[in-house]
């Protein structure tokens, strides 16, 4: 066990470093001068440019540029926002608590809907039950998050008069503040991701319930209930695990219309402006980021594997 | 024994039976699937009954009803398909189907239990296996954690699963295909039920684990008094262990009676026939097969009268007017037959079911001279992934073909027998060049094609070609069954076109006993027998010499079967085809082989003639697998001292140093432990591996 645990820790890195490679070179690889971006429509001199890049560092061959930019990183130094002049890191940080928040947010809204509405579901097939769920689950696939928060912010306008507020209130300083702001994107994103969910869960138990060993289990005389919480529910888990997973990895950095829609400056927004400004240096560092990120829950979906399955457990 | 009267089949003369001390009477039992092609009809008034501690057996063929019967009993069929429309389940006088759906739950494994075909699926894979055991006491019987374990260990002990403290938190993946079975048992016997169904529980398993678990099944119903129903296709497993049988035919029971009178005399001729179409290790080899022709009818739109009258060559007009009922023909027998009485009278072979005198088998003259196959000290390894050390994978060398050395000569039929794990099927895919073989020597045909690539392999393949053992996943299920067989013609140019590539498939389609038609059809719509002639014709397109037959019948029904023998032994001669039969099942091999080789473990145990390896068998292993193996004959069975091979076949993994047997042989001395044997000529072209002969 350990070493599953010390192998899937050591495949980490490779993966990442796969990332940052590409994601440098690629980088370079796109039109457009971040120098000449910057001083976009002043009159400078070819002197000026060149005096800039020299300061920036991007006068130098691309590979010592990239080595350079590795070491510091291992170091934990991102560098400065080209466009901004702001350290990387901190410009990441004061959006990352909201981002997280909203993507924990909408995943434990998703889970809590997804587990029990799927199982349902799949226990009462194609009875009215199951008809309710699935039409709440194709409507969350085929709805656009934006366009929901669009209508949930125009509901609450004209039934409450609530406008999203213009700052970010952390939680630590004002919870309920926090939460009344966050709320409403989280439920926004949260709809679709419960709604893939439900349908994988679904889909799922079913498979399960098919297997020899729940007709064992039944044969046994053991309650149904504890046929479908015993029995069915742990094997099914795991590809739901999956999704719920790479779904949240996904919300990490891919809120980019939600934020707009709720006014919220947050990763995705950041990650808009980086690419659209070539701001090179905060590209990279986000793009290393989301990788961490989905490095990271990709390890705990191993882990968890390992949690539910004895298979993977003893091997 | 009480006196009883029996229902009479579907007609319902409802009995009062209960006084009799049946512990279950299935009563006009109907069960029907609702599907969306129409209603399956899968049990049609099916009528039985079981006494407290006897061992009643169903038996018949897939689809005839048997497992859904037993399903219906538990009331585990798939809902919402599956119903049970009529008749009474009474279960010590009460009627199971009347109770509520919680009341039958606390029947359900407190006092029927039930055993499945696949242990390796029917265990949770996500719990221990000492906890799967425990549960049923836990709910049953309310007994306490600490108890239902000491329990749990008692009963792994009795179904004779070694050092079972470990085993109970280990979980089923650690557990052996028989070590499963056994632990199902178990499950079984936890709250000490009174009547214990197991259905198919021993088909997944190898025979000598077969003869084990069937054993221990036996013994601990005798020991705790249990009723047991087995249910089985296998007609030998019924004769060794059944008290009583049923035998069911298209969801209508044919006959019903004791073990030995069913044997003795069957009443049916779908019963004679059945017992004639499984090829026999005590009777001498017949010519051919005898066979039932045709198939069972489609349940979906089943035909009037009798089911079995299409396929059977006593027909009169009377049996397709009106569905015979089951009646006493003789006491204690019963039969669904309008000639039944006629056949008490006059026998099988008075109503033409059987020929007279079985011809015995014409010798074959082989051609003298140059083998056309010899393989000689085949080596075939594998490396399988042993766990990871960190980033490096460390690797584990499994000698799946461990110095395999055979001629096979033009016109021959040699068998390769084993048990799962042998490395037979290693040994066919090496030879197809499916497997790269390690070291050692492949000459067909006077060339080494060992290490043969490109031009040569191409021309090898095409005359070496092969049968699979599964006719389901073996066929793309997205071709016409005429693209199938065309296929490998047009990629080898051997028909210039498609046009005459479909003349050719239809001339094999009827070659192999199909309608030239059904080369439009897809694989779906065929039976699996006709599926495995499909696979046959495929071979055969390709003009080969050699033909690989990879347990060509093993998924097929016995009376399937023989066609199938039968149809390999007819295109042997009609075109002088040189086969390589491999199968586990011994009497099968023996009677389409002319030389056998025994497998275990890699290795060759024995190689010798038909006749002589089954007559006078050299090693202990292959007297073993022989004695394993139960006849379908109550009589014969009972006389027979059979001696059961204990322990399990030793993982491939990690195989015994020495002889690989020796940890199972009874014959095993300390000398075993240390040289392996080799396989030497004991006598004139008979060898065998084993220093103790």
């Amino acid at each position: 066990m350990l070493r599953y645990i010390i192998q899937r820790m050591l495949l980490m890195i490779p993966t990442l470093l796969g990332v940052a490679v590409l994601c440098f070179f690629m980088l370079r690889l796109m039109p457009g001068d971040p120098v000449q971006m910057m001083m976009d429509g002043a009159n400078v001199s070819k002197h000026v440019l060149d005096a800039e890049r020299a300061r920036l560092g991007l006068d130098q061959p691309i590979y010592i540029q990239f080595f350079k930019w590795l070491g510091a990183a291992l170091t934990g130094d991102f560098g400065y926002s080209i466009w901004t002049g702001k350290p990387v890191l901190y410009e990441i940080g004061i959006r990352l608590e909201l981002s997280l928040q909203v993507a924990v947010m909408a995943t434990i809204l998703a889970v809590t809907l997804a587990l029990p509405l799927g199982t349902l579901s799949a226990i009462y097939k194609d009875t009215w039950i199951d008809h309710v769920i699935r039409v709440f689950s194709v409507a969350g696939l085929a709805v656009p998050s934006f366009w929901l928060g669009m209508i949930i912010i125009l509901g609450l306008l004209t039934m409450f008069s609530w406008i999203p507020p213009l700052t970010f209130t952390p939680f630590m300083q004002d919870p309920k503040a926090n939460l009344l702001q966050l709320i409403w994107p989280a439920l926004a994103v949260g709809y679709r991701y419960s709604a893939v969910s439900t349908r994988m869960m679904r889909s799922s138990i079913l498979e399960v319930l098919q297997e020899d060993y729940i007709r064992t289990a039944r044969a046994k005389g053991v309650y149904e209930r504890l046929v479908i919480s015993r029995h069915a529910l742990r094997n099914a888990l795991l590809p739901v695990i999956t999704v719920i997973g790479i779904e949240f990895a996904f919300l990490f950095g891919g809120l980019v219309v939600t934020e707009q829609v709720f006014n919220l400056n947050g990763i995705g927004k950041l990650f808009v402006m980086a690419v659209s400004r070539g701001d090179y240096t905060m590209i990279q560092a986000l793009v290393l980021l989301v990788s961490v990120v989905f490095v990271l829950v990709n390890f705990v979906i191993d882990m968890l594997y390992a949690v539910f399955d004895p298979r993977i457990r003893y091997r | 024994m009480s006196a009883v009267l029996q229902t009479a089949g579907g007609a319902g003369t409802v009995q009062s039976a209960s006084a009799a001390g049946w512990l279950l009477e299935v009563e006009d039992l109907h069960v029907h699937f609702v599907t969306s092609r129409g209603v399956v009809r899968a049990v049609e008034g099916i009528s039985y009954q079981v006494r407290a501690g006897e061992v009643v057996a169903l038996v018949g063929e897939s689809g005839c009803g048997k497992s859904v019967s037993s399903l219906a009993i538990m009331q585990l069929l798939a809902k919402p398909a599956g119903r049970i429309v009529g008749g009474r389940i009474l279960f010590q006088g009460r009627d199971l189907l009347k109770l509520s759906a919680d009341e039958m739950r606390t029947i359900r494994g407190r006092d029927i239990a039930m055993i499945f075909q696949e242990p390796m699926t029917s265990l949770n894979p996500v719990l221990t296996v000492g906890f799967q055991i425990m549960e049923p006491m836990i709910i049953h019987l309310a007994m306490s954690k600490t108890a239902a374990r000491a329990r749990a260990l008692e009963l792994l002990q009795l179904v004779g699963i070694p050092d079972p403290e470990r085993r109970l938190d280990q979980y089923p993946h650690q557990f052996s295909g028989g070590m499963r079975q056994r632990a199902m048992i178990a499950i079984g016997l936890a709250c000490d039920p009174k009547l214990l169904i197991a259905d198919e529980p021993t088909t997944a398993l190898d025979v000598t684990i077969q003869a084990q678990i069937l054993q221990l099944m036996k013994d601990l119903s005798r020991k705790l008094g249990i009723a047991l129903v087995i249910i089985t296709h296998n007609l030998g497993v019924v004769a060794r262990y059944a008290d009583r049988v049923n035998v069911m035919y298209s969801a209508r029971l044919a006959e019903q009676g004791t073990a030995e009178g069913i044997f003795e005399k069957p009443l049916h001729p779908y019963t004679a026939g059945l017992l004639r179409s499984v090829p026999r290790l005590d009777q001498p080899r017949g010519k051919r097969l005898e066979t039932i022709d045709g198939m069972p009818p489609s349940l979906l739109d089943a035909p009037e009268g009798c089911r079995f009258a299409a396929r059977c060559p006593a027909r009169i007009d009377a049996c397709v007017v009106a569905a015979p009922p089951l009646v006493e023909v003789t006491p204690q027998h019963w039969s669904a037959c309008v000639r039944s009485v006629q056949m008490a009278k006059v026998g099988p072979a008075g109503l033409g079911l059987q020929s007279a005198n079985p011809q015995p088998p014409e010798p074959k003259i082989l051609a003298a001279g140059e083998p056309l196959l010899r393989v000689h000290d085949l080596r075939t390894y594998f490396e399988v992934a042993a766990g990871m050390k960190l980033l490096k994978s460390t690797h584990v060398e499994v000698r799946a073909v461990d110095g395999l050395s055979f001629n096979i000569r033009r016109g021959e039929t040699v068998g390769l027998v084993g048990e799962s794990g042998c490395g037979k099927t290693t040994v066919g895919r090496t030879l197809l060049r499916l497997e790269n073989p390690t070291s050692g020597e492949i000459i067909f045909d006077g060339a080494n094609v060992t290490r043969a690539s490109g031009d040569q392999l191409k021309r090898y393949r095409r005359q070496v070609q092969v049968i699979f053992q599964d006719p389901y996943s073996s066929l793309n299920p997205r071709m016409t069954i005429g693209q199938i067989i065309a296929e490998p013609m047009l990629v080898y140019k051997l028909q210039p076109n498609r046009k005459a590539a479909d003349r050719k498939v239809r001339a094999l389609l009827t070659q192999v006993g199909l309608f030239d038609y059904m080369a439009e059809r897809y694989p779906h719509e065929l039976s699996g027998g006709q599926r495995q002639r499909v696979g046959i014709a495929r071979a055969l397109a390709m003009q080969p010499s050699v033909i690989i037959c990879d347990e060509p019948v093993s998924a097929l029904d016995v009376s399937i079967q023989a066609q199938i023998i039968n149809l390999l032994e007819d295109l042997q001669r009609e075109f002088g085809l040189t086969y390589l039969f491999i199968a586990h099942d011994l009497a099968v091999v023996r009677h389409i082989s002319d030389r056998i080789i025994v497998m275990y473990l890699g290795k060759v145990m024995e190689i010798a003639d038909r006749d002589a390896l089954y007559s006078e068998p050299l090693h202990p292993y292959t007297k073993a697998l022989l004695d394993a193996v139960p006849i379908p004959d109550p009589a014969l069975e009972a006389a027979r001292v059979t001696k059961v091979l204990s322990g399990e076949v030793p993982s491939p993994l990690n195989p015994p140093r020495g002889c690989v047997f020796h940890t199972r042989c009874p014959l095993a001395g300390p000398e075993c432990k240390i040289a392996v044997p080799e396989l030497r000529e004991v006598r004139p072209g008979h060898y065998a591996a084993c220093v103790k002969i």
